[in-house]
């Protein structure tokens, strides 16, 4: 779309490698590999049950592949545990929104901050000095984040009480505050109307050019993948059946009898 | 008439014609109250952290108690000096112990569980108590004991004060209760409102998926929780043993801490504290001068009326996180 964006690199940031997943005799994915190349943004797209969210499950650790490996950043892996690989720079927001709903939007967006944060805690408690100096540093980076996501009214209120579509924000934001290598967003859009996910696609490429994130993204709108991605993955019934520029994808006949049936 | 006045007023003219009296019951309500307070203390950690009411808390003060008492025993049996060396040993190995616990109950009970509803792991805390009362018997017998009392330099004796036109007298243990108590009141509450593991203990309670993702360990969270509660439980244990025996009967003492949640609010560390005084003085003050009306016995039960009267105003507790929910 946009020139600039995934620029001179074709580096891969992450590649899958004939990653299988199966609960019990239920096989939610097969055999499959892609690709995230550094600075792009990838989206993964496919009907109900294609297994879309388990992919991004196995990438950030919270399902251990039976099969097949993932290399993130030139280290090759099986599995990691979900924070692990958070601390490797792999941040994510989920299918229906998982904020820490009793805590503030500016809270849960400090939350995102927790591994960056180093003073001992015994510092953290008196408040002083280096760990004082660390928490408003922190803040200031929290701040940015609230500001470049247009949220500073919300800034106090407890996430359990906003409307989605902020919350759907607020998570956003959690996860840009890691400053992450790689940026999974399952379904950011979902539930939302149109104004809303403008404004989230508007946000989706800042992010992208401006603070350089890559990101695989798990989107159902079709309007919204093609105009947002560089390429695009299809799954369906957990296994790849495409992968290429938005205009391949959409020319590729098994994609679109996977979307609306073959003739008979 | 007559019951009128005898509810009234009669209690109030006894506290003005013998306000010694009076102090010492409010006193004594204050002692109680702490040490309610320590045991609440240790549910709220838990919950805080798990957003899970742990069952075994009860039965945590009891076993480090046993331990206590077992280990300094058996040190002394082994030839280590009677005495500070045994004693204080026998606090640092207990206090080992409970990391041990803590450590045991992440990756037996709570690691398999990430993610399952509350009442699941609420359940895994009765089989905990369960394994804890058998565990405990099977190595320090059913019958109860001493506490170390003096080998931990615990102060005995009483304090008098003349005051008020009479005595008013504080065992020196008590005094010993409340400042523990306060200072480690004081200390969780900041850890927890101040520090990245504070708010990383917040975030795990509010969701296990959400926290991983962001980075947080739910095992080192976990075992640092549990051990505080551990550490809790032994104070707890220490107190109330001082006081009486060291017994599984104790462990029923804990159930005292429910009003004091309810009041408190158990998400809150300073609720616990400010719950447990208001529960305990009243169950005193009750006790005292109200008490003769209703053929005393009133310490039983006015507690749960307290908490019953607070459910149907303010749910949350005090100091509790106000409930929201959006339909």
């Amino acid at each position: 779309m946009t020139a600039g964006r995934g620029a001179g690199a074709h580096e891969a940031l992450l590649s899958v490698e004939g990653v299988s997943l199966a609960f019990g005799g239920v096989k939610a994915l097969t055999d499959v590999s892609f690709d995230v190349r550094k600075g792009e943004i990838r989206a993964i797209i496919g009907p109900n049950g294609a297994g879309k969210t388990s992919m991004l499950n196995v990438i950030n650790g919270f399902y251990r592949p039976q099969d097949g490996r993932i290399t993130f950043k030139g280290r090759t892996r099986s599995a990691m545990r979900p924070y692990e690989a958070a601390r490797g720079g792999i941040a994510r927001t989920f299918q229906n929104v998982a904020l820490f709903r009793g805590m503030s939007a500016l809270d849960n967006i400090m939350a995102g901050r927790t591994l960056k944060m180093h003073r001992g805690f015994f510092w953290q408690l008196i408040r002083f000095g280096p760990a004082l100096a660390e928490e408003v540093e922190h803040r200031r980076k929290v701040e940015e984040i609230i500001d470049f996501l247009e949220i500073p009214q919300i800034r106090k209120t407890p996430v359990g009480r906003l409307p989605y579509g902020l919350q759907k924000r607020v998570e956003l934001g959690r996860a840009l505050a890691m400053e992450p290598d790689l940026l999974l967003l399952d379904e950011p859009m979902a539930g939302m109307n149109l104004e809303e996910k403008e404004d989230m696609s508007r946000y989706i490429i800042d992010a992208n050019n401006h603070l350089g994130t890559t990101i695989a993204l798990i989107e159902h709108d079709m309007g919204v993948v093609m105009d947002l991605s560089d390429r695009v993955v299809v799954l369906e019934y957990g296994r790849k059946i495409a992968d290429g520029t938005p205009d391949e994808v959409k020319a590729d006949h098994k994609v679109v009898a996977a979307y609306l049936g073959v003739p008979h | 008439m007559d019951l009128l006045y005898k509810i009234f007023l009669d209690p109030f003219v006894q506290m003005g014609a013998a306000p010694d009296l009076l102090v010492q019951t409010l006193w004594e309500g204050l002692v109680a109250g702490v040490l309610y307070a320590l045991i609440a203390l240790g549910y709220v950690l838990i919950y805080k952290a798990s957003g899970v009411f742990n069952f075994a808390q009860g039965i945590m003060v009891v076993f480090a108690a046993l331990t206590l008492v077992g280990v300094a025993a058996r040190l002394r049996q082994w030839g280590v000096a009677p005495g500070d060396v045994a004693a204080y040993g026998a606090l640092v190995l207990t206090a080992l112990v409970m990391l041990g616990l803590a450590w045991g109950v992440e990756r037996v009970m709570l690691r398999p569980l990430v993610n399952q509803p509350e009442i699941i792991l609420f359940m895994a805390t009765f089989g905990l108590t369960y394994f804890l009362i058998g565990f405990g018997e099977l190595l320090f017998g059913g019958e109860p004991k001493v506490m170390i009392t003096d080998d931990l330099h615990l102060p005995r004796g009483a304090l008098e004060f003349k005051m008020l036109g009479g005595f008013v007298s504080l065992q020196k243990i008590d005094v010993a209760a409340a400042v523990i108590a306060s200072i480690m009141v004081a200390a969780l509450a900041l850890f927890f409102q101040k520090t990245r593991i504070g708010r990383a203990l917040r975030a795990v309670a509010d969701s296990h998926k959400a926290a991983l993702s962001v980075g947080i360990s739910l095992e080192q969270i976990w075992v640092t929780v549990w051990f505080a509660a551990g550490i809790v439980a032994l104070a707890t244990g220490i107190m109330w043993g001082a006081r009486s025996d060291v017994s599984f009967a104790l462990q029923t003492l804990a159930l005292k801490a429910l009003p004091v949640l309810i009041l408190g609010g158990f998400t809150s560390i300073p609720g616990a504290i400010v719950g447990g005084v208001i529960i305990g003085v009243g169950e005193k003050l009750g006790e005292f001068y109200w008490g003769p009306l209703l053929g005393s016995g009133i310490e039983s039960w006015l507690a749960y009326v307290i908490a019953l009267v607070f459910l149907l105003f303010r749910p949350q507790g005090l100091f509790g996180e106000k409930i929201i929910e959006r339909i």
